[in-house]
């Protein structure tokens, strides 16, 4: 229920209602799209990546002089788990040709086409259960070109010009190109895509989308693909060995330069194991939760950016990593679900963000960066945002006017998760419009691959949100789903092909002795222990009587576990 | 900014709401706890200061980590509900669940056929159903669980798949069930079954796939990949939209 005071907003954005049904109904975009001058004006204002502080210089690794975004180079620039003379490699726990690091769906994709077109056996490591990922939170789509209007080619387009022309060709070339086939082998593992009567494949617009191509499983693709992922991989326990609750915190180098597993760590016994593998995925997903600029996230509980410092550690290039992408809609009412993804496909299906007034003040279907950049801009500079009671500001995402535009019923059965989960706090979307602003949604950037999901060290892959190159700077709608699926299949492929000719050296992580030297090379001062695992939301007063140093204060992360190991290792004088 | 001012900031500027600094006391675990009345269960338990590793998941209700048992002071009844989304309330006593134990039974689906002789082959335990509807009053979700597990009985796929489609597989169900059916682990292959073999075959789509095979737009794509920044930009802003 919303509170009394926004009854006069909620009044006008019925009056203006019918007036914008009509050019909803028009084939006319209802509000100007922006040229390439608008468009960069408003990022260049508003996106929260163009603001002073938001990058800095990276003082170490690979990518040492790039401009990050502050908080990723705050936490490449931090310190490992492990001393490297602290771990035994010459007797590894377990050994394995493949080594997936992540449970979600790029990682449950690489084991289970290395299983079929290799023969290859896996051990997928993932920190929480298998499926605890973004990928079972998808809502509104997935991209594909199949409809007889479109071809794969046009989706290329869409997609590089989305991300200003900055995608690596090949990549974009290898998302569009694979999705057809991709359609085709979920189906046959069987996902329940919508369909019309006929059997042809619903497709909807999605922002930046010059033909409709997002596929869709009603709002919730995201559980239906993810379920059946998770369902087929528990189908070859022969094959597929899941290890719940034990993520990696570093990866295994041979004395060549190869990757040859990883060290991961049990969250239940706080052991370590070594995992010696001929070939290694890194599929661990985004950086969400680390609340990048303070903002609330769309993410899962284990989105810290886990890859990205395992990788950075053992040499990987990062690629894009200056740049995050914020869902236009996010929910700002209620406190209890601040944050929550709002799916796009509400504005695929004629939804519209209106302002205190309820007047359109954008194009509904701009790429996610530049909708999100004048969301902000309204609320900031034009004075058309409405004031939660806790302090959050937002607009409006009219909901109800797509069942004028598309027939009754149509919210409560396309959007029944949504309708749902606002009946919970007796706000009923086919009647009320929703408060959103821009939430933290996904990692644009990070480890550079190429179309064989290679990254520059050899028998490391990189597969899905932790892979960056594929979207530029900016990721369309409906391309995250379709990203994990072809490229969880191509590490598959190709790090089943090369697990099945390589023969390792000797272990080594010699690697993290370099990047404490860097460190302090760099005279970088820093209390930070990664990868994070998991943020901690104990209030302040709790914090402090837990001890948790005030430095890691810049980061939400250090949870209880790892903050008091490293005050071990801190307390032994080895840091 | 997307995230809330402290709640002492939010009071003291104009819009002020009595709820934000109420408190109530729930039991975590059996400990008694003060938290904000606005606090979601998830919520609660983190702000008295307990790092969860096991319980929670997407933290937006898609994945049923975070299946939570509760009774009210006074009250009898047990109840059910997921942490993330569920708000507290003065007196919940909460319990956590971890895992709920279930096997799942390994199939070849390109072996079974979508009828009752897949459920006979694999989860037989759905014909002990009672019809108490125990699962679909502890269904946190608002399930017809009942009703889907009657129409596994009858092999009725497509009916299986619609009334579970938004199962978040939290397992409440199955720890409630006196005939201990593994409920959503009947609704996951069903839901497969239908995908595989009863959803109706696109027309175009094996048409694409197979002219992607064929190299058909190799030569679209080479021209794309060669264009430089401004000829590609120029293209695109040129583009018609459907």
């Amino acid at each position: 229920m919303y509170p009394e005071y926004m009854a006069e907003s909620l009044r006008k954005v019925v009056e203006t209602r019918a007036r914008r049904v009509e050019l909803g109904k028009k084939p006319a975009p209802v509000y100007a799209p922006m040229n390439a001058d608008e468009r960069s004006a408003v990022l260049d204002g508003f996106h929260p990546d163009f603001k002073a502080d938001a990058r800095r210089s990276v003082r170490i690794g690979p990518n040492r002089g790039e401009i990050l975004t502050t908080e990723v180079a705050d936490l490449l620039e931090s310190h490992s788990w492990l001393r490297t003379e602290q771990v035994d490699l010459s007797h590894p726990d377990i050994e394995t040709d493949l080594l997936v690091i992540g449970g979600g769906g790029a990682g449950c994709s690489a084991a289970l086409v290395a299983m079929k077109e290799h023969g290859i056996r896996s051990v997928i490591a993932t920190k929480l259960r298998i499926g605890d990922a973004n990928s079972m939170m998808s809502e509104g789509g997935m991209q594909a070109a199949v409809s007889r209007t479109d071809s794969p080619p046009r989706h290329y387009l869409d997609a590089i010009g989305g991300g200003h022309f900055e995608n690596k060709p090949e990549l974009v070339r290898a998302l569009t190109e694979d999705a057809p086939a991709v359609v085709q082998w979920l189906e046959k593992l069987g996902v329940v895509w919508d369909k019309e009567s006929d059997g042809s494949l619903q497709v909807l617009h999605g922002g930046g989308t010059s033909r409709k191509r997002m596929l869709s499983c009603r709002d919730h693709i995201g559980a239906m693909i993810m379920r059946t992922l998770m369902d087929e991989v528990r189908n070859h326990p022969d094959m597929i060995n899941v290890k719940e609750f034990m993520p990696a915190v570093e990866l295994i180098l041979d004395d060549a330069g190869r990757c040859a597993g990883a060290v991961l760590y049990s969250m239940d016994s706080e052991e370590f194991f070594v995992v010696k593998a001929k070939a290694t995925v890194i599929a661990t997903g985004g950086f969400g939760r680390l609340h990048i600029r303070g903002f609330d996230t769309t993410n899962h509980y284990g989105a810290t950016g886990d890859g990205l410092v395992m990788a950075y550690r053992a040499g990987a290039k990062l690629l894009y990593m200056d740049s995050v992408q914020y869902h236009p809609t996010g929910a700002a009412f209620p406190e209890q679900i601040a944050g929550f993804l709002i799916t796009e496909k509400v504005r695929g299906a004629g939804g519209q963000p209106v302002n205190k007034d309820g007047e359109l003040f954008v194009f509904p279907r701009e790429p996610r960066d530049i909708e999100a950049s004048a969301i902000i801009r309204e609320c900031q500079q034009n004075g058309g945002g409405i004031e939660t009671p806790s302090g959050r500001v937002g607009v409006w995402l009219d909901v109800p006017i797509i069942d004028q535009l598309n027939g009754e019923g149509y919210i409560v059965h396309q959007f029944a998760a949504h309708h749902h989960q606002f009946m919970k706090y007796k706000i009923d979307i086919t009647k009320e419009p929703i408060l959103i602003y821009p939430s933290l949604h996904y990692q644009n950037g990070g480890v550079e691959i190429n179309a064989h999901c290679e990254t520059n060290i050899p028998g490391l892959y990189v597969a899905g949100e932790a892979s960056g190159g594929v979207h530029g700077r900016n990721r369309l709608m409906g391309n995250s789903v379709l990203d994990y699926n072809v490229f969880g299949q191509r590490a598959g492929r190709y790090a089943g092909q090369y697990a099945s000719g390589v023969t390792l050296g000797s272990l080594t992580l010699s690697h993290l002795n370099r990047h404490e030297q860097e460190l302090a090379e760099a005279t970088v001062q820093t209390s930070l222990v990664t990868p994070i695992l998991l943020p901690s939301y104990a209030p302040e007063a709790v914090k402090k009587r837990q001890l948790m140093r005030h430095h890691a204060q810049s980061l939400p992360g250090a949870s209880v576990l790892h903050n008091r190991l490293h005050e071990e290792s801190r307390r032994s004088g080895s840091l | 900014m997307g995230i809330a001012k402290s709640a002492s900031a939010a009071a003291s500027g104009g819009l002020s709401d009595p709820a934000i600094d109420r408190k109530v006391t729930v039991y975590v675990m059996g400990k008694a706890c003060e938290v904000p009345a606005t606090a979601t269960i998830m919520g609660a338990i983190e702000y008295a200061g307990h790092q969860i590793i096991r319980g929670a998941g997407c933290r937006e209700g898609y994945c049923g980590a975070c299946a939570t048992i509760y009774r009210m002071s006074g009250d009898y009844k047990i109840r059910t509900g997921l942490a993330c989304t569920t708000m507290v309330e003065e007196g919940m006593v909460l319990a956590q669940i971890p895992s709920v134990p279930a096997e799942k039974v390994v199939y070849d689906i390109e072996k079974l056929k979508p009828n009752v002789s897949a459920v006979q082959q694999t989860y037989p335990v759905v014909f002990r159903c009672v019809a108490c509807n125990t699962c679909t009053r502890s269904c946190p979700q608002d399930i017809r669980v009942m009703d889907y597990v009657q129409a596994a009985k009858r092999g009725d796929i497509a009916a299986i798949t619609e009334l579970s489609y938004y199962c978040v597989a939290c397992g409440l169900c199955m720890l409630r069930c006196p005939a201990e059916i593994t409920q959503p682990l009947v609704a996951t292959l069903a839901k497969r079954l239908y995908g595989r073999y009863l959803s109706k075959n696109s027309p175009e789509l094996a048409v694409r796939v197979g002219a992607v095979a064929d190299g058909r737009y190799d030569a679209e794509y080479a021209e794309l990949m060669a264009l430089g920044r401004s000829a590609l930009s120029d293209r695109y802003y040129a583009r018609d939209t459907e």
